[in-house]
This record gives structure tokens, C-alpha cells and sequence, in this order.
């Protein structure tokens, strides 16, 4: 099969979605520019034009909000927000109102728009241009969030996003942009809230998503070079997450590492955990370990940086650490703390 | 009455007893305790919702906040729905859902309001955006409050508006209250429609109880926004009779009100239209007709209302999101 990178393969979900549904527009900042969202837009404006391809003016909230006020008029807009830090001047109409309009007016009215957050960091960007906020998103009633970490989810899930009917945040990650793998050419999508066993294994299970998930990939690569099987589950979605396909990887292994590349204190990677011990904590044979970013805002300096973020190290330190079930004999850089 | 006939005026004068009216039953359920949701009175404001929306199409949008009741029956909303709505019942307009503070009617072009203050402004923007993408004619039309116009979202819609020249009418109920704080306490200057050049739209000035010139200013506003010569902000003077919320007479917010209300309740916009009806040959009887059916549908609809059930425990956790699907 054909194979592309994660940002073509997300630039071609944009054009197969703006070629096929005339309802679909794209609205948010950078979108004419040559470099501010990468190539995952590149000349989208040149070949849909610049009606629907909106550059706009810096106004998180109202490009937001209009996107949520063309969707419940019939349209099926696509917000983005080149980074998730900016995205935050838009929680109220997220939060507010995408996300309970269908509650609140009692299924009569859902709000079909896609939020897509690009997470950039690295390079000595500093505390605010490198967060990665999703946690708060899963917390609230009514959206949906996405994390691909392959070119064929980062196409499907788009596609999948922009059908749904509801508000998904559909999240991406700019280390992930140059990823290859086999891209179908046709328009398909990945159906939200199933993840995917990127490796089977019998003696771990390592949960992770996005980034965090290619790291997990690689850390099974570095334990199964030492005899340890670990399998390797990308959830895809976060909100609904794939709660049978965890609990039976846990039955089968009995051991649960959960990597996410975001703040340790009140994370996906704790909901993970909080679920499997409420529901599979028979199953478990060791604590179940949390490889996350320390509860710190991003460092700019890169001596900083490198110890900063999730690496593959990190979640190999802690898959070995829960086999060893010693708990404490190991010195975390990450998680547990 | 010159350019405006004597039946657009029975009409808005219909409409604005019919908010008055109802709204006054209103007041009565909270007092009473049978409506229990933070009921926003518009008693006092009636001129403004009836003499834009009665320049309005079906097919117009409407967006409104936390004081819509009037919004909402101006364009054709079901009274009974708002009745059950605001009583709670699974037979209002949003299920029971909503209250008073989430009103909606899509069949007449109120996809939901929210007293999230300004939240609708851009949402207006987006579905003038839709209108404008699909060559359509539609109008939208947001209504908030001299608050609103506090927050940024309120001016990053207004730019945006005149940016892509989108048919929207920006209709600010400036009735110089924002809960209990006064428009000085809020701003340096009385100064909200200078909003409008600095943004580069057109922008009015209007009396807000004075229904014949609000309908004029709308009518040329929505003019403009339909033939694509852009949005247009009227800012409409007015004065909120009632409290913030609930039926008081929101006296707890010092003397100064007091002496306001006493100046404001001569200028009420139903009484000025009653005369100008009058004064243009409709008698008495006929208008004392017109107030005793608008009473009758409220009492009718408030009692359908009340026999109406409650939604029932097991729909709790229903609706959190629509059914999947490619179609919305």
C-alpha cells in the first residue's frame, strides 16, 4: 500500500473531506500561511479557496464560537488552533457551549464541529507554546477526543471526526509530522473510541496514545531485546476510550503501564488507572505505574527539555520497574511522583 | 404611523403584551415556588424584541441569553413549550432541559439560547457565516445586553462580522444594568455605540421603548445585512423593570434605581403604542379584545403547561451526545 507521512495524510483527509461535503469549511489561524500549521495545509487555501479556507483574525473565542454557530445553521466546520496553549482562550465556547448543547436542548440540536489543537513543543518553546491539555477536555460531558498517532488514524480519525454529528477535538502532534506508514487513498474512517493493538505481548500492557504511543512502540522494541513481552495498546480516543480492550489486556498480562505526554496530577493516565483498578483489580499482579511529564510547566532551556519529556527510556524504566515488582528499588525520572 | 401600517403596529403591540403578559405569570410561578429555575424578567424591554423581530423571516435566526422569554415568543415561539420549559417539564421546548435560561425553537430560527453572557454573540457570526457560504438569505440576530459588551468575545465577533461583511444584526439591549452593577460602575463612558465605527461597522443609536423606531432602525439594519452590505450594531436604551432575576422589583440595589425606575415606568413601550394605536383611530373595545385573547392563550397554554409530565429518571443520562451519523 501506498505510504505517507502523518501530514499528508492528514492534508489529504482535509481534501478528501472539503472535496466530498460542501458543508465542510476550515476556519482558524495560519491556514494561509506558508509555515504556521506545517505541511499538514499546505496550498489547502490555493486549491479549496480562501471562502472556505478561512485565515482568520486572532480571535480564538469567536472563530470558535461562529464554527459551533455555523454547525447548529447545517455546516460542518473544522476549527484550528495551530497551538493547544491559544486554544485555551476558547474554553467557554467548547466547554460552555458545544459540549452541553446537545444536553441542554435535549438531543434536538447537536453541534457537529471538529476542534482540531496541534500540540508543538520542543525547540526551547517554553511554557506556553508546548502544552498538551487534553485531559481537561476529557473531563467534560459531550466531547469527544481524539489523539492519532499513525498516518492511517490521523487520516481516518479526521474523517471519522467531522461525520460524528457531535464535537470532537481531534488532536495532533507536530513530532508526529513526519511519521510514515500505508495510507489508503480512498476517504475512510477510524471509528472513535477503539484502540489498536500496536504490538501483542504477553508479559506488560503499555497504554498510551499519540506520541507517547510511537515511544511505547519503541520501549517494547528496547524490553524485548531484554526477554520482556510487552503489548502495546494505542487507544486513539481518549474520550470514549476502549475500556474492553484495556481490561482484556490486563487479564491476559497482569501488569499495566500507562505513558501519556501530559502533567501527571489528574491526567488521562490517571482516569486509565482509577478505571482499571475500580474494574480489573483482580486481574492486576503489580501497581499499576503512570509515565507522564512531571507536574511542571515546560522548561524552555534544552538541557531542560531533554529531561522534560516522555521518552522511550522512560516508559521502558517503568515497564521493567512493575516486573520487578519492587516498587521502590527504581529511581523514576518520570511518573510516580 | 407613515411608514410603518396599523396592522404592523397591532401586531408588535400584540406581541409585546403577549411577553408582558406572560412574563407576569411568570413572575407569579417563581413567586409561588412552582417554576424553580432563574427566571430573567423582560418587563420593560418589550419593544425591542417585538420591533426587530417583527422585521424579521422564518427562515432568520435569533440568538439570545439568560433574558430571552421575550426573544423567543417575538419570533414565533411556542408559548405552551416555554411554559413546560420553564416548569420543567418533558414537554418543553428543550425536554426539560433547559429552563427559562435555554429556550429553543428551530422551526422558527432559535437554535437555543444561553445565559453564558455574549456566548451567542459569535455563534450569530457563524450561522450569518453559514448564510453567507451558502448563498443563502438568512439573517442572524444578536440580541445581548450593555454587559456583553464587556466581554472580548463580544468585540472579537463585531470585528469579525464587519471583516467578512456577514449579514448579522448586532442588537444591544442597553438597559444600563448588568445584574446589579451600574453601566458607569462598568465603563468609563456611556459610549457603547461608538462600538460599532471602531469596528467598522454601521451602528445606531435607538430608544429601546419606542417599538415604531426600533422597527424602523431593524428594518434597515436587516436591509443591509440581506443584501450584503454588512452587519449593522443598534444599541437600544432601556430599562429593566424587574430584578436581574426572579419577579422582585429589585429595589435592594439602592435608591438611585428607585428614582430610574420612577422615570422609566412612564416611558412604558406598551402604553406609548397604545396611545399611538389609539391615536390612530383603533378604539378602545377593539383593544381591550385584542388583551383579553392574548390572556386567554396564556392561561390555556400555562394550563397545558402544568398538566404536562416530568421527564422521568431513567432519560438522565440520555443525550449527552446525538445519535452518530453522517446526516446531522
Amino acid at each position: 500500500m501506498r505510504t505517507l507521512t502523518y501530514a499528508a495524510a492528514i492534508r489529504e483527509a482535509f481534501a478528501q473531506l472539503l472535496s466530498s461535503d460542501p458543508r465542510v469549511f476550515v476556519i482558524g489561524q495560519g491556514l494561509w500561511s506558508p509555515w504556521y500549521v506545517g505541511s499538514s495545509m499546505k496550498d489547502i487555501d490555493v486549491e479549496f479557496g480562501r471562502e472556505r479556507i478561512i485565515d482568520s483574525p486572532v480571535s480564538e473565542n469567536a472563530t470558535t464560537g461562529a464554527a459551533i454557530g455555523a454547525a447548529l445553521a447545517g455546516m460542518r466546520p473544522i476549527v484550528v488552533h495551530p497551538r493547544m496553549d491559544f486554544m485555551l482562550l476558547a474554553v467557554d465556547p467548547i466547554v460552555n457551549q458545544a459540549a452541553n448543547w446537545s444536553y441542554m436542548f435535549a438531543g434536538r440540536a447537536g453541534v457537529p464541529i471538529v476542534i482540531r489543537p496541534i500540540i508543538n513543543r520542543g525547540g526551547e518553546q517554553a511554557a506556553q507554546h508546548s502544552q498538551a491539555v487534553q485531559a481537561f477536555f476529557t473531563h467534560v460531558p459531550g466531547l469527544k477526543v481524539v489523539m492519532p498517532s499513525t498516518p492511517h488514524d490521523a487520516k481516518g480519525l479526521l474523517v471519522a471526526a467531522v461525520q460524528d454529528g457531535n464535537p470532537v477535538m481531534y488532536i495532533d502532534d507536530r513530532w508526529l509530522y513526519e511519521e510514515t506508514g500505508a495510507v489508503p487513498e480512498e476517504m475512510y474512517s477510524v471509528p472513535i473510541g477503539r484502540g489498536a493493538i500496536r504490538r501483542p505481548g504477553a508479559d506488560v500492557t503499555i497504554v498510551a496514545s499519540s506520541y507517547a504511543a510511537v515511544q511505547a512502540v519503541a520501549a517494547a522494541r528496547m524490553l524485548e531485546a531484554e526477554g520482556i513481552d510487552a503489548e502495546v495498546i494505542d487507544l486513539r480516543s481518549l474520550k470514549p476510550w476502549d475500556r474492553e480492550m484495556v481490561f482484556a489486556s490486563v487479564a491476559k498480562t497482569q501488569r499495566l503501564v500507562i505513558a501519556d505526554g501530559a502533567w501527571h496530577s489528574g491526567g488521562v493516565a490517571a482516569e486509565i488507572a482509577a478505571t482499571v483498578a475500580e474494574e480489573a483489580f483482580d486481574c492486576l499482579a503489580a501497581p499499576i505505574r503512570r509515565v507522564t511529564l512531571p507536574d511542571t510547566p515546560a522548561p524552555m532551556s534544552k538541557a531542560l527539555e531533554d529531561a522534560y519529556y516522555v521518552r522511550a527510556h522512560h516508559i521502558a524504566a517503568a515497564v521493567r520497574q512493575t516486573l520487578s515488582r519492587t516498587g521502590l528499588s527504581v529511581q523514576m525520572n518520570h511518573g510516580s511522583r | 404611523m407613515t411608514d410603518i401600517s396599523r396592522s404592523q403596529l397591532e401586531s408588535m403591540y400584540a406581541a409585546m403584551l403577549l411577553i408582558r403578559l406572560a412574563e407576569e405569570r411568570v413572575a407569579e410561578l417563581v413567586e409561588r415556588g412552582e417554576a424553580r429555575c432563574p427566571c430573567h424578567l423582560y418587563i420593560g424591554q418589550e419593544a425591542i424584541a417585538a420591533g426587530v423581530c417583527a422585521t424579521l423571516e422564518r427562515t432568520d435566526t435569533v440568538w439570545g441569553g439568560h433574558r430571552s422569554h421575550g426573544h423567543y415568543l417575538a419570533k414565533g415561539g411556542d408559548l405552551t413549550a416555554m411554559f413546560a420549559e420553564i416548569l420543567g417539564r418533558a414537554t418543553g421546548c428543550s425536554g426539560g432541559r433547559g429552563g427559562s435560561m435555554h429556550l429553543f425553537a428551530p422551526d422558527v430560527g432559535i437554535l437555543g439560547t444561553v445565559p453564558l453572557v455574549a456566548a451567542t454573540v459569535p455563534l450569530a457570526v457563524g450561522a450569518a457565516l453559514a448564510s453567507k457560504l451558502r448563498r443563502e438569505r438568512a439573517v442572524a440576530v444578536s440580541f445581548f445586553g450593555d454587559g456583553a459588551m464587556e466581554e472580548g468575545g463580544t468585540q472579537e465577533s463585531l470585528n469579525m462580522a464587519a471583516l467578512y461583511r456577514l449579514p448579522v444584526v448586532f442588537v444591544c439591549e442597553n438597559n444600563f444594568y448588568a445584574s446589579h452593577l451600574g453601566l458607569l460602575e462598568r465603563r468609563a463612558a456611556d459610549n457603547i455605540v461608538d462600538l460599532a465605527a471602531a469596528h467598522g461597522l454601521a451602528g445606531e443609536r435607538v430608544d429601546g421603548n419606542d417599538v415604531e423606531a426600533v422597527h424602523r432602525a431593524a428594518a434597515r439594519a436587516v436591509a443591509r445585512a440581506r443584501s450584503g452590505d454588512g452587519p449593522t450594531m443598534l444599541e437600544c436604551r432601556t430599562y429593566r423593570w424587574r430584578g436581574h432575576v426572579g419577579p422582585s422589583w429589585d429595589m435592594d440595589v439602592g435608591v438611585k434605581r428607585k428614582d430610574e425606575l420612577q422615570e422609566w415606568l412612564p416611558r412604558d413601550p406598551i402604553a406609548r403604542t397604545k396611545d399611538a394605536l389609539q391615536r390612530g383611530g383603533v378604539d378602545e373595545g377593539a383593544l381591550t379584545a385584542m388583551e383579553s385573547a392574548i390572556r386567554n392563550t396564556i392561561e390555556r397554554a400555562l394550563a397545558d403547561a402544568e398538566r404536562a409530565p416530568h421527564p422521568r429518571e431513567a432519560e438522565l443520562l440520555e443525550h449527552v451526545y446525538v445519535a452518530d451519523g453522517m446526516e446531522s
